[in-house]
């Protein structure tokens, strides 16, 4: 949802549906932007003192000066273990503490050793340890290069844009005034320009009384070499991130921005300041640790080259290398950025999960459907629409319940006619394996009978605003408070809220939803918190884009503490940063029904997945407006193949569940929906690796690819895990895609005819409406359950079919699928290796222990040719002949009922 | 009836006891397409595989049919017998799927889920449910009949009622043709009348207006003429750029020369010549910000409007009209011109300043205008007597044409009005015409929408009504209502609910939607008997 009663009338006013840009910043109108945007390339005020330089077994510190204005920043250098550098610079004498972000790493990373190889007047060399890889520092002007071998990986100021706004004391006068003499000499030894804006700023009607004064922090990479990268969501923009010399950097600030537009830079509701660079030869990325409001810009020396332009550089052996400059630019706290240094796409994963952790693994039924509305009007409804997926047989896990469900939206309750039985609901849903998401925002409605609001009041936990009191804003429930999640005891409070004694009416199969967490506050700055507002001694501009991540945190915590730490927690979040991949889901916000919104969720997903948040999805049919018959099927189409499947819809907006556009489209839609169903077995597999490794669930081709250039920019298809390749249908009146299937020497399956496809060729792709172009990866073997049910959890016992597509190897992952157990190793985990006709399943995790009840039912063979015999040898060594079929227009055998339990080693062998 | 139901019960259990062999999950009538010990060709006639693999948990047929027992095909279906309920088919996915389905509770054999059998439970409770739906229908059809009866008479009423008022209709439209001659016998004197009295007040107006324009004209002359010298010159015009004859922005020389006729400078005499030239643009130096009177328009002075014919009166009664939708209505108020006050008066009002008022009218006229102003009424009462005898015809043909069901059973709720409150709303109920919610604590009336048609399933079209364009929405449609109909005694509004945004729902209890009970217990559809 956004603030549609404060915007309301901006809408009406412009008449449009787009945006509103004028509610939201550009650089030129958010100050600290604007001053250091003017800077120029190439002139350096700061210098290494060499003579500063200390060197402990992993630390390196040396201390930087501003010639300028003699102000010292100390530089911190560390190698950390995997490949990754780490470069800290804060003021080396700061008036006060400048915030560094708390609570995202996940430990203190552990370092390595650093050693010096060579030192004159000019610069230092240092180890990188192994690889041999170096750091050079050169003093006048300071700048870091990276090197490896003869290549430079990354160099640090090397246009000069190291930009450190020291805190000072409040002027007496406020603006530069066209005054001749200050009325008061400061103690400084020199006099600084006070620039407006620096001091106190205003944006519409909302002012920003910045008692600290001016402390932006900012600093150029360039990436030699590299002409494309990636990452630094939420934008609505392509996979590919494009320059900004042309107009406005892309921003990270967590806004509620309603009806957004797309394809530009402006921020979202979440974001993650990780970048990726990737070229042929290596991957690396740039993790920038700023919480506080952060514009990034982008830009290239190819950048405005024709394709013709580059290979007439080429072929004329230009001297020019491609080259992307990167620049970051934060409001305030300190300068922290951890430099991953790949070389493959996956050792940036797995760096970057060093450091933020893993996606959380989620409980297998939340990989199922999800219908949601704004909203599910009462008890009745729920009951109906559960009824309606039995009735047109189309399987679903969650039923989501939007901020009508509560009483007078007060979060934690219910409305006492609409739902004046929950558990009855709940029950009722629980009975058929089915669960419900209910909605908790971070707002809090300032009432003094509404007991959660007199707790946090009582015991002091609000934001305060910049005089003292409790901050109060307008959201949902008209004025509310917002409790101060960076407290930990007030997110151990709130976590304790969600006990079922606290909670009334929940039940063990009641999930969350956080929404609003930006923080959205209708009549604040950008509808979000004023900067000026406080968090104990620290801003509300030093923590705002970590707001939302905590309150995500302390509801996980929530759901997990009510079991007693036994069962996964599901918490969806709207409003995210670096990290919050360990707390639970995501999803692209309040999106509308349009063609375009449909293929933009493929970027945005992707984007999200490189910087290690999986579990991420669109609003299937878009939030806003109503999608017609053909964008909802290609939407749903779309969605099965996307992580996180949701249909949600806008409170105005006609009834949209699946059966209600006729019998043809219902039959679309369950077919979408049960495919999902039939793949959630490597759905979950992938998410065990995700959790294990960070690597992406959803993911762009180039990183598995990451040679052929030609996969780089593709977002109109992806990759789910290494093995499937999906090509939704997202353009409308469409009657063919084309798909560009990668690889070299590779086969890819469509998984519907199992038709071969050669890889490294764009495949022309005819298409009706029942199309969903997907492809296995020959080499691969996909575990299936083909039984569909009415939700995950009914199909729990049932039998799985491989889906071998030579020559082949795959995993098998299995649990309970709902609790923490697999960390007391309760799970199986097996490997699936077809070589020299030989089919068989060996244990990857011995010391782990789980039984199930699902056997093999069926063993689908791609690209085989037909055996003359096949048998069976199962683990107590007995051996028995199994009945197959060979379709061989296709190449396919199928082998009939093997019947083996899933968990146990077994052999089938062709003869 | 309770005997026979017992009867009924006995004899089930008799049956069940003998109950035939045959594979699970296939219905008694196609027990012998399953022949045991012989190959099973798949229903759909696909495959032939051998009877072991009927029910073995693996799916051989396309259309499901050798595994009617388990899970195995994903087209496949279950039966259940439900001896002692309703015996039906489930998609295969809910056989063993821990969840109860049927409520013999064959489907979890193997599921380990704890399912009762719950068959004869339901029966007894939808055979009480039944009994009473058919006590109600069976008393509900009986109201029927006498609405139905109502309706024939009311009809006949409106039929006589009809041609008793077209009858009427006829003398009063004599009556008017009348009584327009009269009038317009009276008017025509009343008419010459007036127009001498206002030439008379024209002329005397002239003689004012001259008089006052002289005596300007002497006051600008001395106003103009600057250095006193008795005579207007260029250089004294040319201070009034105003005058500036083609507008140009400069007011030259030459075109004040023009002015005053090709000469240096005028007397007072030459001047009058100048002052028709330039009156209509001069702006007096005193007063520059209200330029000069122009001469009042030349038009006739309007007589304030009692004159019948231009007169529209909005036409309430004309039930048509009011059909029609609000967007018309709307166009209408903005050519306004009933509502908005005569243009005239304002003009009138400065004339009365200036010029005095119209003296009144000499006794002669005035009896002259009392004795058409007379027949001018009795004319509109005549008039407006035989609109509404229109009115009255229109709305009982329109009514008698009404479709208010085969045997006009609807026909009582014409012009009714029916009430439920909620929690927050009133709603209300007004068939064949309008729904509406209002808060219950004030705040103003919104329309659900207005009567549109009749519109169940084809079958069963009397039992939905759909109302339309209502109020709109924002972001969304414009408010509508489906009103279901179902049978019972009393004529309620049971329930209101707003399914979609905008888009309500009431349930709507009559006697006139109650079908004639089946003559006997509705059984149960045994195909196992």
């Amino acid at each position: 949802m956004a603030p549609v009663l404060v915007l309301w009338l901006a809408v009406c006013l412009s008449g449009t549906w787009a945006v509103d840009r004028g509610n939201f910043k550009t650089c030129d109108q958010s100050s600290f932007c604007k001053r250091q945007r003017a800077l120029k390339p190439g002139e350096s005020p700061y210098r290494a003192l060499l003579e500063t330089m200390e060197l402990t077994n992993t630390r390196l510190t040396l201390q930087l000066i501003n010639d300028n204005n003699k102000v010292r920043l100390l530089l911190e250098l560390y190698r950390l273990q995997g490949n990754i550098t780490r470069v800290k610079i804060n003021e080396l004498k700061p008036l006060k503490p400048r915030y560094e972000v708390p609570d995202v790493l996940v430990r203190e990373p552990p370092t390595e050793p650093l050693s010096v190889l060579s030192q004159d007047e000019n610069g230092v060399v240092l180890s990188l340890g192994a690889e041999s890889q170096r750091v050079i520092v050169s003093a006048r002007p300071f700048r870091l290069d990276i090197m490896e071998g003869h290549d430079v990986l990354m160099s640090l100021n090397s246009r000069g844009l190291l930009a450190f706004e020291h805190l000072r004391m409040p002027q007496q006068w406020q603006v530069v005034p066209p005054h001749p003499y200050p009325l008061q000499i400061t103690a400084k030894e020199e006099e600084e320009k006070v620039e407006e804006g620096m001091w106190e700023e205003t944006f519409k009607s909302h002012s920003d009384s910045k008692p600290n004064g001016p402390s932006a922090v900012s600093l150029d990479f360039s990436l030699p070499g590299v002409e494309h990268v990636y990452g630094i969501p939420e934008h609505a923009d392509t996979l590919r991130l494009k320059t900004t010399d042309n107009g406005d950097p892309y921003r990270l600030y967590n806004l509620d921005v309603f009806q957004y537009e797309l394809y530009n830079p402006m921020a979202l509701y979440g974001a993650v300041p990780v970048m990726l660079a990737h070229n042929t030869k290596r991957t690396t990325g740039i993790f920038w640790l700023n919480a506080a409001e952060t514009w990034v810009d982008i830009s290239s020396n190819t950048a405005g080259k024709t394709v013709f332009g580059k290979m007439l550089d080429y072929v004329q052996g230009s001297s020019e290398t491609p080259q992307t400059d990167v620049r970051w630019i934060s409001e305030s706290g300190i300068i922290d950025v951890f430099l991953m240094l790949g070389p493959t796409p996956k050792d940036v994963f797995s760096q970057y999960a060093s450091l933020t952790g893993t996606q959380s693994f989620p409980p297998l039924s939340s990989l199922g459907y999800h219908q949601c509305r704004w909203n599910y009007n009462d008890q009745e409804d729920v009951r109906s629409v559960d009824a309606g997926f039995d009735e047109h047989d189309i399987p679903y896990d969650f039923i989501w319940l939007d901020i009508e469900h509560t009483d007078g939206k007060r979060y934690f309750t219910w409305d006492p006619h609409k739902f004046a039985t929950p558990k009855e609901m709940l029950q009722g849903l629980l009975e058929k394996k089915r669960k419900m998401v209910a909605i908790v925002d971070p707002h809090i409605k300032v009432d003094s009978n509404y007991k959660i609001h007199n707790e946090i009041r009582s015991r002091g936990f609000y934001v305060k605003n910049k005089d003292g009191g409790d901050y109060e804003g307008w959201c949902w429930p008209g004025s509310a408070g917002y409790p101060d999640f960076t407290r930990a005891d007030m997110r151990a409070w709130w976590a304790s809220m969600f006990a079922y004694d606290q909670y009334e009416g929940t039940m063990e199969n009641l999930y969350t939803w956080n929404d609003m967490n930006e923080p959205s506050v209708f009549n604040g700055p950008e509808v979000t918190m004023h900067k000026d507002a406080m968090h104990g001694s620290w801003e509300h501009r030093e923590v705002h884009n970590l707001y939302g991540l905590y309150v995500h945190r302390a509801t996980a915590e929530g759901l997990i503490q009510r079991s007693g730490g036994v069962e996964r927690p599901f918490v969806l979040t709207r409003a995210f940063f670096a990290g919050s991949q360990r707390y639970g889901a995501v999803w692209t916000g309040d999106n509308a029904a349009e063609w375009d919104h449909l293929k933009i969720s493929i970027p945005m997903c992707l984007s999200l997945g490189l910087v290690g948040i999986s579990f991420c999805g669109a609003d299937v049919g878009g939030f806003f407006k109503s999608p017609s018959s053909e964008l909802l099927v290609r939407w749903y189409q779309t969605g099965a193949y996307q992580p996180f499947f949701r249909a949600h819809a806008h409170l105005d907006t006609p009834r949209r569940e699946p059966w209600l556009f006729g019998p043809e489209n219902t039959a679309l839609i369950r077919e979408a929906v049960r495919q999902r169903y039939t793949f959630l077995p490597y759905w979950y597999q992938l998410f065990y690796q995700a959790y294990r490794t960070g690597e992406p669930v959803m993911r762009p081709l180039w990183v598995e690819y990451p040679q052929d250039p030609a996969t780089f920019a593709v977002d109109d298809e992806f990759l789910i895990g290494r093995d499937l390749l999906a090509h939704p249908v997202t353009e409308e009146g469409s009657r063919g895609v084309t798909a560009y299937l990668p690889g070299k020497d590779e086969f890819w399956f469509d998984i519907h005819t199992f038709q071969k496809h050669n890889g490294a060729q764009n495949l022309y792709i005819p298409v009706t409406m029942s199309s969903i172009p997907v492809f296995q990866r020959g080499g691969s073997i996909i575990p299936r359950k083909l039984r569909v049910r009415r939700s995950s959890t009914c199909m729990e016992n049932d039998p799985y079919t491989l889906f071998v597509a030579l020559n082949t190897r795959g995993e098998l992952y299995i649990d309970d699928g709902h609790t923490f157990n697999y960390e007391k190793k309760e799970f199986i985990h097996r490997k699936l290796s077809f070589a020299n006709n030989v089919l068989s399943s060996v244990n990857l995790a011995p010391d782990a222990q789980f039984t199930t009840k699902s056997w093999v039912e069926r063993v689908v063979i791609l690209g085989a040719s037909k055996p003359g015999k096949i048998t069976l040898k199962t683990a107590d060594g007995e051996e028995s002949q199994l009945d197959f079929e060979f379709d061989a227009s296709m190449s396919v055998l199928t082998i009939r009922k093997p019947g083996m339990n899933a968990g146990e080693d077994w052999k089938i062998t062709l003869k | 009836m309770s005997c026979q139901y017992l009867l009924l019960l006995l004899l089930f259990g008799e049956v069940s006891s003998v109950e035939v062999q045959r594979p699970r999950g296939v219905p008694l009538s196609k027990r012998p397409l399953y022949e045991e010990n012989k190959p099973f060709t798949c229903l759909d006639g696909s495959r032939t595989i051998p009877f072991d693999r009927v029910n073995d948990d693996y799916c051989d047929c396309q259309d499901g049919s050798d595994e009617p027992g388990t899970a195995a095909c994903p087209q496949g279906s279950f039966h259940c017998t439900n001896a002692g309920f309703r015996p039906t088919f489930i998609p295969s996915s809910r056989v063993n799927d821990g969840i109860c389905d049927c409520c013999d509770a064959t489907d979890e054999y193997n599921s380990g889920a704890d399912c009762q059998n719950t068959c004869r439970d339901l029966w007894r409770k939808e055979k009480e449910s039944m009994e009473k739906l058919a006590e109600i229908a069976k008393e509900g059809f009986l109201l029927k009949q006498q609405l139905i009866q109502e309706a024939k008479r009311g009809l006949e009423d409106k039929k006589g009622k009809l041609t008793e008022v077209q009858n009427s209709k006829k003398d009063l439209e004599e009556k008017v043709e009348a009584l327009r001659t009269v009038k317009e016998t009276a008017e025509q004197p009343e008419k010459e009348a007036k127009e001498r009295h206002l030439k008379a007040w024209d002329e005397q107006k002239a003689v004012i207006r001259m008089e006052k324009d002289k005596a300007r004209m002497a006051e600008v002359f001395l106003e103009l003429d600057g250095d006193g010298d008795g005579s207007v010159s260029v250089a004294e015009l040319l201070s009034h750029s105003e005058l500036d004859q083609d507008s140009d922005g400069s007011f030259t020389e030459a075109e004040a020369q023009e002015l005053l006729g090709g000469v240096d400078k005028v007397d007072t005499a030459a001047f009058e010549t100048v002052w028709g030239n330039i009156k209509e643009k001069y702006m007096s130096e005193s007063n520059t910000d209200a330029p000069a009177p122009a001469e009042p328009p030349q038009e006739e002075i309007k007589e304030p409007a009692s004159d019948v014919d231009s007169e529209t009166y909005p036409d309430d009664d004309n039930p048509e009209e009011e059909d029609e939708d609000d967007e018309e209505e709307d166009d209408e108020m903005d050519d306004g011109d009933y509502k908005s006050p005569p243009p005239t008066q304002t003009q009138e009002k400065k004339d009365d300043d200036e010029e005095g008022t119209m003296p009144p009218y000499d006794e002669e006229t005035q009896n002259l205008i009392n004795v058409a102003q007379k027949a001018r009424d009795e004319f509109d009462e005549a008039e407006k007597a035989l609109r509404e005898v229109d009115d009255n015809i229109s709305n009982l043909e329109k009514e008698i044409s009404f479709d208010f069901g085969p045997s006009a059973e609807f026909a009582y709720l014409y012009s009714q009005c029916y009430e439920l409150t909620t929690g927050e709303y009133v709603y209300r109920l007004c068939p064949f015409n309008r729904v509406s919610q209002k808060p219950k604590y004030g705040g103003s009336e919104t329309n659900l929408g207005t009567w549109g048609k009749w519109a169940g399933p084809e079958d069963d079209i009397y039992s939905v009504m759909k109302y339309e364009h209502g109020t709109g929405c924002w972001q969304g449609p414009n408010r509508s209502t489906t009103v279901k109909l179902t049978c019972g005694t009393e004529t309620v509004v049971t329930s209101t609910s707003e399914p979609s945004r905008c888009e309500y729902l009431m349930e709507f209890t009559s006697p006139a939607v109650c079908q004639e009970p089946p003559p006997m217990t509705p059984d149960p559809d045994h195909d196992e008997l």
